[in-house]
């Protein structure tokens, strides 16, 4: 039911996935239905980016697999997607880098559609990224918008000392949008508005509360499977299926990385000592 | 993986089923795991029992939906099972007489299974009939026999608190006889409850309670909200359910006002029997 007057959006969903759960598959769902019920966005495409495996999280499991489940889950659906771009470089990859590369492939999807004189293409493109380069503000009107989904606790991370630098935090809300899934007891709009960069592009930031608390949280689950309890039914059953069949998740498996620094840590804090 | 000295348990959920969702599914799971964890028991089975169209619950759609709905979600699963003997009666029918019934089947099933002599059987049956006549004491009875425990969240203990939603002796007899398993999320406090009544605290052994640390509050009233208002429910029921209720444009507006304005039937039964008590 595309109403000519919406914005098309695409969700962009970065995280661990290790393992993906329903809850994850959920996040999508409310928010489509909260940004469709809006009646100013129609939601086309819903992208889940599991990291790679050089993000060193305590516990994290070959991307390979990660990348496997979540494209079982996301099989019978008719929206959302899985992409491994992210999971296959061999470095970590800043989230505002994974969502300015998903843009750009938007973007050229969309000219590929609309045009097929290269000179014409080329000469778009080239304004395009000089907009895109000295801009904070949107796209153009009628191209497709890609936004950040998260849970209220990537929000909150935005916090964290060293876990983001500033300007991407103001490129992901400012340029992009970010769609932010909570459940009731969070409290996003207070930590938006306690924080100026976040609350300057509040009308960018989406929050959706999700009224059936849903907290299957990854690490549930995996705690779960240590301990050779059910899972079943907190994730999709081709997902069970597969953790069971490959022996996924133990104390040993969680025990990766446990002496290693996470990624961004390492990053930014050799950038201040090398400042 | 069955230890012989472990005893074998038949969990037996009702309830309205108003639609099937994954946590009462998971309730299944997190039973059985607590249980065989104990090392005592060993769960050979699972029955969903979705109650009758005549409880007269506001918003309870036809039971023939509710019914295939649930033996959709149960499709896959090696131990869990749907069974219509309730939803098919004409009138309500109280919990403990849902058990009775089920644990009679049970039984009828282990004799099938170990004795073809009428003889015997009969002399048997008729032996454990007295028995569960008269006794209260909980039924292992011949102590290599099945048990039933009715498996429960929460809310359904401290119903139990409830005036007139209960009789009391039916309270005794379900978790004096057969035994309860209650799967709680935290914050609730059943053992809080169990505590300050006398009843329940007598067959504390009998009560298992089970913590559920993924909070996964999947109600189906939640459900039924999203659906009027046309949101998604995928991944908060089975998939097979999603698509049949949207093949058959269940739950509406409307569905949810069905018996507004008539007396549940627990209610209605047991003020009845007050009145007529005084006469």
């Amino acid at each position: 039911m595309e109403n000519p007057t919406t914005s098309k959006v695409v969700l962009l969903a970065c995280g661990s996935f290790n393992p993906i759960t329903n809850m994850h598959l959920r996040m999508f769902e409310l928010a489509r239905d909260h940004l469709e019920d809006t009646g100013h966005y129609s939601v086309i495409k819903g992208i889940i980016s599991p990291v790679g495996d050089a993000y060193k999280k305590k516990g994290l499991i070959e991307a390979s697999h990660r990348v496997e489940m979540a494209r079982l889950a996301t099989e019978s659906s008719e929206w959302i997607t899985v992409d491994s771009w992210e999971s296959q470089q061999s470095d970590w990859v800043e989230t505002s880098k994974v969502i300015r590369h998903h843009y750009e492939e938007l973007l050229a999807r969309e000219h590929n559609r609309d045009d097929v004189d290269t000179v014409k293409y080329t000469k778009k493109r080239r304004i395009e990224e000089n907009y895109i380069a000295s801009s904070v503000h949107h796209r153009k009107r009628d191209g497709p918008q890609l936004m950040l989904l998260c849970g209220a606790d990537v929000l909150e991370s935005f916090g964290i000392p060293n876990l983001w630098k500033q300007e991407d935090i103001a490129e992901i809300v400012g340029r992009y949008g970010l769609v932010c899934v909570t459940r009731s007891g969070g409290d996003p709009h207070k930590f938006i508005n306690q924080s100026d960069d976040l609350w300057k592009y509040r009308k960018n930031i989406h929050v959706v509360h999700e009224w059936v608390t849903n907290d299957i949280s990854a690490t549930h689950v995996r705690r779960a499977l240590r301990r050779g309890r059910s899972v079943r039914y907190l994730l999709p059953e081709s997902v069970v299926r597969y953790v069971q069949e490959h022996s996924l998740y133990s104390a040993e498996s969680e025990q990766k990385n446990a002496d290693v620094v996470l990624a961004p840590f390492q990053k930014y804090s050799d950038a201040s000592t090398s400042g």
